[in-house]
Protein backbone atom coordinates (compact mmCIF):
# COMPACT_ATOMS: atom_id res chain seq x y z
CA UNK A 1 0.00 0.00 0.00
CA UNK A 2 2.82 2.94 1.19
CA UNK A 3 4.88 1.37 -1.45
CA UNK A 4 2.21 1.51 -4.18
CA UNK A 5 0.91 4.68 -3.28
CA UNK A 6 4.42 6.58 -2.95
CA UNK A 7 4.05 9.03 -5.10
CA UNK A 8 0.14 9.59 -4.74
CA UNK A 9 1.19 10.15 -0.89
CA UNK A 10 3.83 12.48 -1.86
CA UNK A 11 2.12 14.39 -4.48
CA UNK A 12 -0.59 14.88 -1.36
CA UNK A 13 1.97 16.11 0.88
CA UNK A 14 3.36 19.01 -1.87
CA UNK A 15 -0.33 20.08 -1.92
CA UNK A 16 -1.10 20.04 1.27
CA UNK A 17 2.14 22.21 1.93
CA UNK A 18 1.31 24.48 -1.02
CA UNK A 19 -2.59 25.60 0.18
CA UNK A 20 -1.09 25.73 4.05
CA UNK A 21 1.78 28.56 2.57
CA UNK A 22 0.70 30.13 -0.54
CA UNK A 23 -2.17 31.85 0.89
CA UNK A 24 -0.05 33.13 3.59
CA UNK A 25 2.30 34.79 0.93
CA UNK A 26 -1.15 36.54 -1.04
CA UNK A 27 -4.35 35.42 0.37
CA UNK A 28 -6.11 36.21 -3.46
CA UNK A 29 -4.60 33.10 -3.99
CA UNK A 30 -7.10 30.82 -2.12
CA UNK A 31 -9.84 31.14 -4.81
CA UNK A 32 -7.79 30.41 -7.30
CA UNK A 33 -6.04 27.04 -6.10
CA UNK A 34 -9.64 25.78 -4.68
CA UNK A 35 -10.67 26.58 -8.64
CA UNK A 36 -7.14 24.79 -9.38
CA UNK A 37 -8.39 21.85 -8.04
CA UNK A 38 -12.12 21.64 -8.77
CA UNK A 39 -10.83 21.91 -12.75
CA UNK A 40 -8.08 19.02 -11.73
CA UNK A 41 -11.18 16.66 -10.87
CA UNK A 42 -12.66 17.32 -13.95
CA UNK A 43 -10.02 16.82 -16.32
CA UNK A 44 -9.33 13.27 -13.91
CA UNK A 45 -12.52 12.58 -15.74
CA UNK A 46 -10.47 12.89 -19.13
CA UNK A 47 -7.42 11.35 -18.56
CA UNK A 48 -9.45 8.34 -17.85
CA UNK A 49 -11.15 8.25 -21.37
CA UNK A 50 -8.03 8.87 -22.35
CA UNK A 51 -6.71 5.78 -21.23
CA UNK A 52 -8.80 4.37 -23.77
CA UNK A 53 -7.23 6.58 -26.36
CA UNK A 54 -10.41 8.39 -26.59
CA UNK A 55 -10.75 12.11 -26.20
CA UNK A 56 -13.80 13.93 -25.45
CA UNK A 57 -14.54 17.04 -26.95
CA UNK A 58 -17.62 17.58 -25.09
CA UNK A 59 -17.26 16.77 -21.44
CA UNK A 60 -17.74 20.44 -20.51
CA UNK A 61 -21.25 19.09 -20.84
CA UNK A 62 -21.37 17.17 -17.67
CA UNK A 63 -19.15 19.93 -15.85
CA UNK A 64 -22.24 22.22 -16.82
CA UNK A 65 -24.85 19.59 -15.46
CA UNK A 66 -22.83 19.52 -11.94
CA UNK A 67 -22.70 23.20 -12.01
CA UNK A 68 -26.62 23.72 -12.90
CA UNK A 69 -27.92 20.69 -10.48
CA UNK A 70 -26.57 23.25 -8.04
CA UNK A 71 -27.64 26.18 -9.56
CA UNK A 72 -31.20 24.70 -9.64
CA UNK A 73 -31.74 23.23 -6.66
CA UNK A 74 -30.53 27.09 -4.87
CA UNK A 75 -33.61 28.52 -7.38
CA UNK A 76 -36.46 26.50 -7.16
CA UNK A 77 -35.80 24.94 -3.46
CA UNK A 78 -33.51 26.92 -1.98
CA UNK A 79 -30.41 26.88 -0.55
CA UNK A 80 -28.72 23.59 -0.07
CA UNK A 81 -26.01 22.35 1.90
CA UNK A 82 -22.66 22.27 0.26
CA UNK A 83 -22.35 18.42 0.70
CA UNK A 84 -25.12 17.88 -0.77
CA UNK A 85 -24.66 20.23 -3.69
CA UNK A 86 -21.20 18.00 -4.29
CA UNK A 87 -23.70 14.89 -4.10
CA UNK A 88 -26.06 16.51 -6.95
CA UNK A 89 -23.51 17.65 -9.02
CA UNK A 90 -21.87 14.27 -9.13
CA UNK A 91 -25.31 12.57 -10.00
CA UNK A 92 -26.39 15.36 -12.91
CA UNK A 93 -22.81 14.33 -14.30
CA UNK A 94 -23.41 10.62 -14.17
CA UNK A 95 -26.67 10.47 -14.95
CA UNK A 96 -26.15 12.47 -18.26
CA UNK A 97 -22.94 10.47 -18.42
CA UNK A 98 -25.04 7.61 -18.35
CA UNK A 99 -27.35 8.65 -21.19
CA UNK A 100 -24.97 9.83 -23.49
CA UNK A 101 -22.60 7.04 -22.90
CA UNK A 102 -25.02 4.55 -24.05
CA UNK A 103 -24.75 5.92 -27.77
CA UNK A 104 -21.37 7.34 -27.49
CA UNK A 105 -19.36 4.29 -26.47
CA UNK A 106 -20.35 2.83 -29.99
CA UNK A 107 -17.75 4.99 -31.18
CA UNK A 108 -13.92 5.67 -31.34
CA UNK A 109 -11.65 8.48 -32.54
CA UNK A 110 -12.77 11.04 -33.94
CA UNK A 111 -16.81 10.08 -34.06
CA UNK A 112 -16.46 9.58 -30.82
CA UNK A 113 -14.55 13.55 -29.84
CA UNK A 114 -16.95 14.82 -32.21
CA UNK A 115 -20.35 13.22 -31.30
CA UNK A 116 -19.79 14.43 -27.63
CA UNK A 117 -18.86 18.13 -28.80
CA UNK A 118 -22.19 17.77 -30.62
CA UNK A 119 -23.98 16.82 -27.45
CA UNK A 120 -22.33 19.06 -25.48
CA UNK A 121 -23.55 21.91 -27.59
CA UNK A 122 -27.16 21.02 -27.27
CA UNK A 123 -26.85 21.28 -23.68
CA UNK A 124 -25.45 24.53 -24.35
CA UNK A 125 -28.49 25.83 -26.60
CA UNK A 126 -30.88 24.19 -24.33
CA UNK A 127 -28.98 26.65 -20.91
CA UNK A 128 -29.34 29.51 -23.97
CA UNK A 129 -32.69 29.59 -24.86
CA UNK A 130 -34.64 28.13 -21.96
CA UNK A 131 -34.64 31.80 -20.62
CA UNK A 132 -37.25 31.25 -18.68
CA UNK A 133 -35.52 28.38 -16.36
CA UNK A 134 -31.98 29.12 -16.52
CA UNK A 135 -31.89 33.18 -16.82
CA UNK A 136 -30.08 32.59 -20.17
CA UNK A 137 -26.69 33.50 -21.18
CA UNK A 138 -26.62 35.47 -17.66
CA UNK A 139 -26.77 32.69 -15.71
CA UNK A 140 -27.97 31.56 -12.22
CA UNK A 141 -26.12 32.98 -9.54
CA UNK A 142 -24.76 30.68 -6.74
CA UNK A 143 -25.67 31.82 -3.13
CA UNK A 144 -23.15 30.73 -0.65
CA UNK A 145 -24.46 27.48 0.86
CA UNK A 146 -23.87 26.01 4.63
CA UNK A 147 -21.50 23.42 4.88
CA UNK A 148 -22.93 20.17 7.28
CA UNK A 149 -25.33 23.02 8.96
CA UNK A 150 -21.85 25.73 9.34
CA UNK A 151 -22.33 29.03 8.58
CA UNK A 152 -19.47 30.78 6.87
CA UNK A 153 -18.67 34.82 6.31
CA UNK A 154 -17.29 35.61 2.71
CA UNK A 155 -13.38 34.99 3.68
CA UNK A 156 -13.83 32.12 5.42
CA UNK A 157 -15.81 30.43 3.72
CA UNK A 158 -13.22 30.45 0.26
CA UNK A 159 -10.66 28.87 2.95
CA UNK A 160 -13.50 26.17 3.56
CA UNK A 161 -14.00 25.61 -0.22
CA UNK A 162 -10.12 25.19 -0.80
CA UNK A 163 -9.83 22.77 2.21
CA UNK A 164 -12.82 20.98 1.04
CA UNK A 165 -11.69 21.30 -3.02
CA UNK A 166 -8.09 19.46 -1.37
CA UNK A 167 -10.04 16.76 -0.02
CA UNK A 168 -12.26 16.15 -3.01
CA UNK A 169 -9.32 16.28 -5.34
CA UNK A 170 -7.18 13.57 -3.22
CA UNK A 171 -10.20 11.32 -2.60
CA UNK A 172 -10.87 11.67 -6.19
CA UNK A 173 -6.97 11.17 -7.13
CA UNK A 174 -6.70 7.94 -5.24
CA UNK A 175 -10.09 6.21 -6.24
CA UNK A 176 -8.73 7.04 -10.26
CA UNK A 177 -5.36 5.14 -8.98
CA UNK A 178 -7.12 2.79 -8.02
CA UNK A 179 -9.80 2.30 -10.51
CA UNK A 180 -6.76 2.28 -13.34
CA UNK A 181 -5.55 -0.05 -11.67
CA UNK A 182 -8.49 -2.26 -11.34
CA UNK A 183 -9.50 -5.26 -13.78
CA UNK A 184 -12.04 -2.89 -15.51
CA UNK A 185 -9.35 -0.25 -15.37
CA UNK A 186 -6.81 -1.96 -17.35
CA UNK A 187 -9.38 -3.38 -20.01
CA UNK A 188 -9.77 0.37 -20.45
CA UNK A 189 -6.25 0.35 -21.63
CA UNK A 190 -6.58 -2.59 -24.15
CA UNK A 191 -9.63 -1.04 -25.90
CA UNK A 192 -6.36 1.61 -26.75
CA UNK A 193 -4.17 -1.31 -28.01
CA UNK A 194 -6.82 -3.95 -28.52
CA UNK A 195 -10.18 -4.20 -28.92
CA UNK A 196 -10.30 -7.81 -31.00
CA UNK A 197 -8.20 -9.30 -28.18
CA UNK A 198 -10.83 -7.77 -25.59
CA UNK A 199 -13.81 -9.11 -27.24
CA UNK A 200 -11.89 -12.52 -28.20
CA UNK A 201 -11.32 -12.69 -24.36
CA UNK A 202 -15.36 -12.14 -23.84
CA UNK A 203 -15.11 -8.75 -22.51
CA UNK A 204 -17.49 -6.16 -23.89
CA UNK A 205 -14.96 -3.68 -24.47
CA UNK A 206 -18.57 -1.00 -24.94
CA UNK A 207 -19.29 -1.62 -21.34
CA UNK A 208 -15.66 -1.29 -19.98
CA UNK A 209 -15.80 2.58 -21.91
CA UNK A 210 -19.22 3.03 -20.84
CA UNK A 211 -17.92 2.30 -17.22
CA UNK A 212 -14.98 4.51 -17.83
CA UNK A 213 -17.31 7.03 -19.43
CA UNK A 214 -19.66 7.30 -16.67
CA UNK A 215 -16.87 7.64 -14.15
CA UNK A 216 -15.33 10.58 -15.81
CA UNK A 217 -18.51 12.48 -16.23
CA UNK A 218 -19.15 11.96 -12.34
CA UNK A 219 -15.79 13.47 -11.64
CA UNK A 220 -16.82 16.84 -14.40
CA UNK A 221 -20.56 17.06 -12.83
CA UNK A 222 -18.48 16.87 -9.17
CA UNK A 223 -15.55 19.47 -10.59
CA UNK A 224 -18.72 21.52 -12.22
CA UNK A 225 -20.71 21.82 -8.56
CA UNK A 226 -17.14 22.92 -6.71
CA UNK A 227 -16.91 26.12 -9.61
CA UNK A 228 -20.49 27.24 -9.60
CA UNK A 229 -19.55 27.50 -6.10
CA UNK A 230 -16.22 29.07 -6.00
CA UNK A 231 -17.30 31.15 -8.70
CA UNK A 232 -20.95 31.63 -7.07
CA UNK A 233 -22.75 31.08 -11.03
CA UNK A 234 -23.17 28.69 -13.09
CA UNK A 235 -23.81 30.08 -16.97
CA UNK A 236 -23.63 28.25 -20.62
CA UNK A 237 -20.43 29.03 -21.37
CA UNK A 238 -19.76 26.67 -18.42
CA UNK A 239 -21.32 23.70 -21.46
CA UNK A 240 -19.83 25.43 -23.84
CA UNK A 241 -17.08 24.03 -26.63
CA UNK A 242 -14.22 25.96 -25.46
CA UNK A 243 -14.58 25.08 -22.32
CA UNK A 244 -14.39 21.26 -23.19
CA UNK A 245 -11.10 21.96 -25.08
CA UNK A 246 -9.94 23.56 -22.43
CA UNK A 247 -10.15 20.43 -20.21
CA UNK A 248 -8.38 18.98 -22.95
CA UNK A 249 -5.96 21.30 -22.97
CA UNK A 250 -4.81 20.92 -19.60
CA UNK A 251 -4.86 17.04 -19.80
CA UNK A 252 -2.18 17.10 -22.19
CA UNK A 253 -0.47 19.92 -20.80
CA UNK A 254 -0.52 18.30 -17.63
CA UNK A 255 0.49 14.63 -19.02
CA UNK A 256 -1.80 11.84 -20.04
CA UNK A 257 0.00 9.08 -18.31
CA UNK A 258 -0.77 9.76 -14.59
CA UNK A 259 -3.66 11.10 -12.92
CA UNK A 260 -1.48 13.75 -11.10
CA UNK A 261 -1.32 15.20 -14.61
CA UNK A 262 -4.43 16.62 -14.25
CA UNK A 263 -3.26 18.94 -11.68
CA UNK A 264 0.05 19.74 -12.80
CA UNK A 265 -2.01 20.87 -15.73
CA UNK A 266 -4.70 22.98 -13.91
CA UNK A 267 -1.76 24.72 -11.68
CA UNK A 268 0.22 25.89 -14.67
CA UNK A 269 -3.00 26.67 -16.78
CA UNK A 270 -4.46 28.89 -14.02
CA UNK A 271 -1.42 30.34 -12.72
CA UNK A 272 -0.43 31.37 -16.21
CA UNK A 273 -4.51 32.56 -16.79
CA UNK A 274 -4.26 34.63 -13.68
CA UNK A 275 -0.84 36.53 -13.70
CA UNK A 276 -0.67 36.29 -17.95
CA UNK A 277 -4.25 37.97 -17.84
CA UNK A 278 -3.21 40.58 -15.14
CA UNK A 279 -0.38 41.92 -16.48
CA UNK A 280 -1.17 41.53 -20.52
CA UNK A 281 -4.99 41.70 -20.70
CA UNK A 282 -5.88 39.53 -23.73
CA UNK A 283 -2.33 37.60 -24.42
CA UNK A 284 -3.10 35.33 -21.93
CA UNK A 285 -3.71 32.91 -24.10
CA UNK A 286 -1.29 33.13 -26.67
CA UNK A 287 1.38 32.69 -23.74
CA UNK A 288 -0.69 29.52 -22.88
CA UNK A 289 -0.44 28.46 -26.66
CA UNK A 290 3.38 28.79 -26.33
CA UNK A 291 3.54 27.01 -23.46
CA UNK A 292 1.59 24.14 -24.92
CA UNK A 293 3.74 23.78 -28.13
CA UNK A 294 6.30 23.74 -25.84
CA UNK A 295 4.97 20.69 -23.91
CA UNK A 296 4.21 18.86 -27.56
CA UNK A 297 7.34 19.22 -28.93
CA UNK A 298 9.88 19.00 -26.10
CA UNK A 299 8.04 16.79 -23.52
CA UNK A 300 4.85 15.07 -25.05
CA UNK A 301 4.03 13.13 -21.85
CA UNK A 302 3.18 16.80 -20.51
CA UNK A 303 4.43 17.88 -17.02
CA UNK A 304 4.08 14.83 -15.33
CA UNK A 305 6.53 13.72 -17.96
CA UNK A 306 9.34 16.27 -16.94
CA UNK A 307 8.74 14.90 -13.37
CA UNK A 308 8.87 11.54 -14.09
CA UNK A 309 11.76 11.59 -16.28
CA UNK A 310 14.03 13.45 -13.84
CA UNK A 311 13.20 11.51 -10.90
CA UNK A 312 13.76 8.21 -12.93
CA UNK A 313 16.96 9.97 -13.83
CA UNK A 314 17.85 10.40 -10.86
CA UNK A 315 17.28 6.75 -9.14
CA UNK A 316 19.07 5.34 -11.93
CA UNK A 317 22.05 7.46 -11.80
CA UNK A 318 21.74 7.01 -7.71
CA UNK B 1 -19.84 -42.86 -28.97
CA UNK B 2 -17.74 -39.77 -29.57
CA UNK B 3 -19.61 -36.31 -29.55
CA UNK B 4 -19.50 -33.50 -31.58
CA UNK B 5 -18.27 -30.68 -30.47
CA UNK B 6 -18.15 -27.87 -33.44
CA UNK B 7 -20.35 -28.65 -36.30
CA UNK B 8 -20.47 -26.58 -39.36
CA UNK B 9 -22.24 -27.04 -42.54
CA UNK B 10 -22.40 -25.54 -45.79
CA UNK B 11 -20.29 -22.91 -45.28
CA UNK B 12 -19.97 -19.95 -48.32
CA UNK B 13 -18.27 -17.09 -48.20
CA UNK B 14 -16.80 -14.44 -51.00
CA UNK B 15 -15.35 -11.60 -50.95
CA UNK B 16 -15.30 -10.15 -54.13
CA UNK B 17 -14.07 -13.24 -56.76
CA UNK B 18 -12.44 -14.91 -54.17
CA UNK B 19 -14.46 -17.56 -52.53
CA UNK B 20 -13.09 -18.64 -49.37
CA UNK B 21 -15.66 -20.85 -48.17
CA UNK B 22 -17.27 -23.12 -50.97
CA UNK B 23 -19.64 -25.14 -49.16
CA UNK B 24 -17.10 -26.46 -45.83
CA UNK B 25 -19.17 -29.19 -43.45
CA UNK B 26 -17.15 -30.57 -41.23
CA UNK B 27 -17.65 -31.90 -37.32
CA UNK B 28 -15.13 -31.73 -34.48
CA UNK B 29 -15.01 -34.24 -31.97
CA UNK B 30 -14.81 -34.04 -28.34
CA UNK B 31 -10.86 -34.57 -27.12
CA UNK B 32 -9.56 -34.22 -30.51
CA UNK B 33 -6.87 -32.72 -31.90
CA UNK B 34 -7.76 -31.47 -35.58
CA UNK B 35 -5.36 -29.83 -37.92
CA UNK B 36 -6.12 -28.18 -40.72
CA UNK B 37 -3.83 -28.38 -43.69
CA UNK B 38 -3.72 -26.62 -47.15
CA UNK B 39 -1.92 -23.96 -49.37
CA UNK B 40 -1.54 -20.16 -48.51
CA UNK B 41 -5.26 -18.51 -49.64
CA UNK B 42 -7.34 -21.91 -49.54
CA UNK B 43 -9.46 -20.24 -46.73
CA UNK B 44 -7.97 -21.65 -43.17
CA UNK B 45 -7.75 -18.90 -41.41
CA UNK B 46 -11.64 -17.51 -42.99
CA UNK B 47 -12.70 -21.03 -41.37
CA UNK B 48 -11.84 -19.73 -37.95
CA UNK B 49 -13.31 -16.05 -38.32
CA UNK B 50 -16.43 -17.58 -39.10
CA UNK B 51 -16.66 -20.37 -36.38
CA UNK B 52 -15.77 -17.68 -33.77
CA UNK B 53 -18.56 -15.11 -35.14
CA UNK B 54 -15.81 -12.80 -36.36
CA UNK B 55 -17.10 -13.17 -40.50
CA UNK B 56 -20.71 -14.09 -40.66
CA UNK B 57 -21.34 -16.71 -43.54
CA UNK B 58 -23.18 -16.19 -46.49
CA UNK B 59 -24.46 -19.57 -46.35
CA UNK B 60 -24.43 -22.42 -44.17
CA UNK B 61 -24.25 -22.50 -39.98
CA UNK B 62 -22.06 -23.52 -37.36
CA UNK B 63 -23.01 -25.33 -33.93
CA UNK B 64 -21.30 -25.26 -30.97
CA UNK B 65 -22.41 -28.13 -28.24
CA UNK B 66 -25.63 -28.32 -30.38
CA UNK B 67 -26.38 -24.58 -30.15
CA UNK B 68 -26.54 -22.59 -33.51
CA UNK B 69 -23.73 -19.72 -32.89
CA UNK B 70 -23.56 -18.70 -36.79
CA UNK B 71 -25.43 -15.27 -35.78
CA UNK B 72 -22.99 -14.61 -31.88
CA UNK B 73 -20.80 -12.47 -31.79
CA UNK B 74 -17.04 -13.35 -30.79
CA UNK B 75 -17.87 -12.25 -27.57
CA UNK B 76 -20.40 -14.26 -27.02
CA UNK B 77 -19.03 -17.02 -28.35
CA UNK B 78 -16.05 -17.10 -26.15
CA UNK B 79 -18.64 -17.08 -23.78
CA UNK B 80 -19.87 -20.22 -24.27
CA UNK B 81 -16.23 -21.74 -24.31
CA UNK B 82 -14.15 -21.91 -27.75
CA UNK B 83 -11.07 -19.62 -27.25
CA UNK B 84 -8.65 -18.71 -30.52
CA UNK B 85 -5.33 -18.02 -30.71
CA UNK B 86 -4.52 -16.05 -34.27
CA UNK B 87 -2.10 -15.85 -36.89
CA UNK B 88 -0.98 -12.50 -36.33
CA UNK B 89 -1.00 -12.11 -32.44
CA UNK B 90 -3.69 -10.28 -30.95
CA UNK B 91 -2.04 -8.44 -27.64
CA UNK B 92 -2.14 -6.03 -25.11
CA UNK B 93 0.82 -4.04 -26.84
CA UNK B 94 1.03 -1.24 -23.14
CA UNK B 95 0.55 -4.00 -20.82
CA UNK B 96 2.86 -6.50 -19.63
CA UNK B 97 2.75 -10.11 -20.62
CA UNK B 98 0.91 -11.29 -16.88
CA UNK B 99 -1.13 -8.21 -16.87
CA UNK B 100 -2.64 -9.19 -20.60
CA UNK B 101 -3.30 -12.75 -18.88
CA UNK B 102 -4.63 -11.41 -15.87
CA UNK B 103 -7.16 -9.93 -17.92
CA UNK B 104 -7.90 -12.95 -19.06
CA UNK B 105 -8.32 -14.90 -16.17
CA UNK B 106 -10.31 -11.49 -14.76
CA UNK B 107 -13.32 -12.09 -17.20
CA UNK B 108 -13.00 -15.91 -16.92
CA UNK B 109 -13.85 -15.04 -13.84
CA UNK B 110 -15.88 -12.53 -13.81
CA UNK B 111 -13.79 -10.33 -11.76
CA UNK B 112 -14.79 -6.89 -13.32
CA UNK B 113 -16.61 -4.99 -10.00
CA UNK B 114 -13.75 -5.40 -8.22
CA UNK B 115 -11.20 -2.77 -7.23
CA UNK B 116 -8.62 -5.43 -6.39
CA UNK B 117 -5.47 -4.34 -8.10
CA UNK B 118 -5.37 -6.43 -11.29
CA UNK B 119 -1.69 -7.29 -10.38
CA UNK B 120 -2.88 -8.73 -7.26
CA UNK B 121 -5.62 -11.19 -8.36
CA UNK B 122 -5.60 -14.75 -7.01
CA UNK B 123 -5.22 -15.98 -11.08
CA UNK B 124 -1.31 -14.75 -11.03
CA UNK B 125 0.07 -17.76 -9.59
CA UNK B 126 -1.98 -19.73 -11.75
CA UNK B 127 -1.10 -17.66 -14.81
CA UNK B 128 2.56 -17.64 -14.21
CA UNK B 129 2.27 -21.47 -14.91
CA UNK B 130 0.59 -21.19 -17.46
CA UNK B 131 3.12 -18.73 -19.01
CA UNK B 132 5.77 -21.14 -18.14
CA UNK B 133 3.87 -24.16 -19.84
CA UNK B 134 4.40 -22.42 -23.20
CA UNK B 135 7.74 -21.12 -22.57
CA UNK B 136 7.54 -17.24 -22.34
CA UNK B 137 7.39 -17.22 -17.88
CA UNK B 138 10.73 -15.32 -18.46
CA UNK B 139 8.54 -11.89 -19.99
CA UNK B 140 5.82 -12.34 -17.76
CA UNK B 141 7.22 -8.61 -16.67
CA UNK B 142 7.46 -7.58 -20.34
CA UNK B 143 5.04 -5.20 -22.20
CA UNK B 144 4.24 -7.11 -25.00
CA UNK B 145 5.07 -4.38 -27.68
CA UNK B 146 8.99 -5.41 -26.58
CA UNK B 147 8.46 -8.90 -27.55
CA UNK B 148 9.80 -10.30 -31.04
CA UNK B 149 7.26 -12.07 -33.07
CA UNK B 150 8.36 -15.67 -31.81
CA UNK B 151 7.00 -14.91 -28.26
CA UNK B 152 4.16 -13.05 -28.72
CA UNK B 153 2.75 -15.92 -30.48
CA UNK B 154 3.35 -17.94 -27.61
CA UNK B 155 1.81 -15.43 -25.34
CA UNK B 156 -1.39 -15.03 -27.69
CA UNK B 157 -1.65 -19.13 -27.15
CA UNK B 158 -1.30 -18.41 -23.47
CA UNK B 159 -4.52 -15.85 -23.50
CA UNK B 160 -6.63 -17.93 -25.25
CA UNK B 161 -5.48 -20.89 -23.10
CA UNK B 162 -6.56 -18.70 -19.61
CA UNK B 163 -9.94 -18.83 -20.45
CA UNK B 164 -10.17 -22.36 -19.60
CA UNK B 165 -12.18 -23.23 -23.21
CA UNK B 166 -13.91 -26.27 -23.95
CA UNK B 167 -12.17 -26.00 -27.50
CA UNK B 168 -9.26 -24.22 -28.66
CA UNK B 169 -8.82 -22.41 -32.31
CA UNK B 170 -5.02 -22.24 -33.09
CA UNK B 171 -3.69 -20.33 -35.86
CA UNK B 172 -0.53 -21.65 -36.78
CA UNK B 173 0.98 -22.04 -32.82
CA UNK B 174 4.30 -22.82 -33.98
CA UNK B 175 4.61 -20.62 -37.24
CA UNK B 176 7.07 -18.00 -34.72
CA UNK B 177 9.23 -21.03 -32.93
CA UNK B 178 12.49 -22.47 -34.72
CA UNK B 179 12.12 -25.68 -35.71
CA UNK B 180 13.95 -27.33 -33.12
CA UNK B 181 11.94 -26.15 -30.26
CA UNK B 182 8.29 -26.81 -32.39
CA UNK B 183 7.87 -30.10 -31.09
CA UNK B 184 9.15 -29.30 -27.14
CA UNK B 185 6.09 -26.44 -27.55
CA UNK B 186 3.97 -28.58 -28.81
CA UNK B 187 4.32 -31.41 -26.23
CA UNK B 188 3.65 -29.33 -23.71
CA UNK B 189 1.12 -27.82 -25.18
CA UNK B 190 -1.04 -31.20 -26.27
CA UNK B 191 -0.58 -32.51 -22.79
CA UNK B 192 -1.70 -29.57 -21.54
CA UNK B 193 -5.04 -29.86 -23.48
CA UNK B 194 -5.15 -33.32 -22.60
CA UNK B 195 -5.30 -32.87 -19.17
CA UNK B 196 -8.12 -30.74 -19.43
CA UNK B 197 -9.96 -32.49 -21.60
CA UNK B 198 -9.80 -29.55 -24.11
CA UNK B 199 -10.59 -30.01 -27.53
CA UNK B 200 -8.57 -28.12 -30.71
CA UNK B 201 -8.44 -27.75 -33.84
CA UNK B 202 -4.88 -26.00 -35.41
CA UNK B 203 -3.94 -24.86 -38.69
CA UNK B 204 -0.22 -26.28 -39.45
CA UNK B 205 2.14 -25.86 -42.29
CA UNK B 206 4.53 -28.11 -40.44
CA UNK B 207 3.69 -31.61 -41.77
CA UNK B 208 5.94 -33.31 -39.22
CA UNK B 209 3.78 -31.12 -36.31
CA UNK B 210 0.31 -32.66 -38.13
CA UNK B 211 1.95 -36.36 -38.47
CA UNK B 212 3.06 -36.12 -34.92
CA UNK B 213 0.33 -34.23 -32.87
CA UNK B 214 -3.21 -34.52 -34.78
CA UNK B 215 -5.64 -37.20 -34.23
CA UNK B 216 -7.16 -36.27 -37.83
CA UNK B 217 -6.38 -33.72 -40.23
CA UNK B 218 -9.01 -31.63 -42.67
CA UNK B 219 -7.38 -30.75 -46.20
CA UNK B 220 -8.31 -27.20 -47.54
CA UNK B 221 -8.49 -26.59 -50.76
CA UNK B 222 -9.74 -23.42 -52.65
CA UNK B 223 -12.51 -22.48 -49.81
CA UNK B 224 -13.23 -26.41 -49.95
CA UNK B 225 -12.29 -29.64 -47.91
CA UNK B 226 -10.58 -31.81 -49.91
CA UNK B 227 -10.44 -34.38 -47.52
CA UNK B 228 -10.11 -35.82 -43.86
CA UNK B 229 -8.69 -38.58 -42.14
CA UNK B 230 -5.98 -39.69 -39.78
CA UNK B 231 -2.60 -38.00 -40.63
CA UNK B 232 -1.61 -41.38 -42.13
CA UNK B 233 -4.03 -41.69 -44.19
CA UNK B 234 -4.04 -38.07 -45.54
CA UNK B 235 -0.29 -37.34 -46.06
CA UNK B 236 0.50 -40.34 -48.04
CA UNK B 237 -2.56 -39.52 -50.27
CA UNK B 238 -0.67 -38.59 -53.43
CA UNK B 239 -3.70 -35.71 -54.45
CA UNK B 240 -2.45 -33.95 -51.11
CA UNK B 241 0.88 -34.32 -51.61
CA UNK B 242 1.15 -32.78 -54.60
CA UNK B 243 -1.13 -30.22 -53.81
CA UNK B 244 -0.71 -29.26 -50.33
CA UNK B 245 2.72 -30.12 -49.18
CA UNK B 246 4.00 -29.34 -52.67
CA UNK B 247 6.79 -31.74 -53.34
N1 LIG C 1 -11.85 -10.07 -44.77
C1 LIG C 1 -11.46 -10.38 -46.03
N2 LIG C 1 -11.72 -9.54 -47.07
C2 LIG C 1 -11.37 -9.86 -48.32
N3 LIG C 1 -10.74 -10.99 -48.66
C3 LIG C 1 -10.44 -11.86 -47.69
C4 LIG C 1 -10.79 -11.60 -46.33
N4 LIG C 1 -10.38 -12.65 -45.57
C5 LIG C 1 -9.81 -13.51 -46.42
N5 LIG C 1 -9.84 -13.06 -47.68
C6 LIG C 1 -9.36 -13.77 -48.86
O1 LIG C 1 -9.86 -15.07 -48.78
C7 LIG C 1 -8.87 -16.03 -49.17
C8 LIG C 1 -8.64 -16.99 -48.04
O2 LIG C 1 -7.91 -16.31 -47.01
P1 LIG C 1 -7.47 -17.02 -45.66
O3 LIG C 1 -6.83 -15.97 -44.82
O4 LIG C 1 -8.61 -17.73 -45.07
O5 LIG C 1 -6.39 -18.06 -46.16
P2 LIG C 1 -5.48 -19.06 -45.34
O6 LIG C 1 -5.82 -20.42 -45.80
O7 LIG C 1 -5.57 -18.77 -43.90
O8 LIG C 1 -4.04 -18.70 -45.89
P3 LIG C 1 -2.63 -18.59 -45.14
O9 LIG C 1 -2.05 -19.96 -45.11
O10 LIG C 1 -1.83 -17.69 -46.03
O11 LIG C 1 -2.86 -18.01 -43.81
C9 LIG C 1 -7.65 -15.23 -49.58
O12 LIG C 1 -7.68 -15.04 -50.96
C10 LIG C 1 -7.84 -13.92 -48.87
O13 LIG C 1 -7.23 -12.88 -49.59
MG1 LIG D 1 -4.34 -18.04 -42.48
Amino acid sequence: MWRRHRVLIGATLVGLAAIGVLPMASPSIVTLLALILAKGVVVLGIIVLLQAGQVSFGHAMFFAAGAYAVAFYGRYVGVGDMLLYLVFGAVAGGVLGLIVGLFVVRYREIFFGMLNLAFSMVLWSLLEKMFHYTNGADGIRVARPALVGLTFTPDQFSYVLLYLSFAIAVAALFAVQRYLESPLGSMLRAIKSNETRLEYLGISARRVLLVGYVTSAVLAGLGGSLVAVIQQIATPEFAYWTKSGEFVFIAILGGTGHALGAFAGAAVFEFVRFYASAQLADAWQMILGFVLIAIILLAPAGLIGIVRRRSAGERSAA
Amino acid sequence: MTKVVLSARGLVIRFGGVVAADGVDLDVQAGEHLAIIGPNGAGKTTFLNIATGYLKPQAGSVEFLGQDITAHSPRAITRLGIARAFQIPQLFLEHTVIESLLIAAASRNGRLATLRSLEDLPEREEMMQLLELVGARDAAEHKAVVLPEGRRKLVDIAMALALKPKLVLMDEPTSGVASAEKFAIMDVLVAALNAQAVTSVFVEHDMDVVQRYADRVAVWSSGKIQTVGTPREVLADPAVISQVIGI
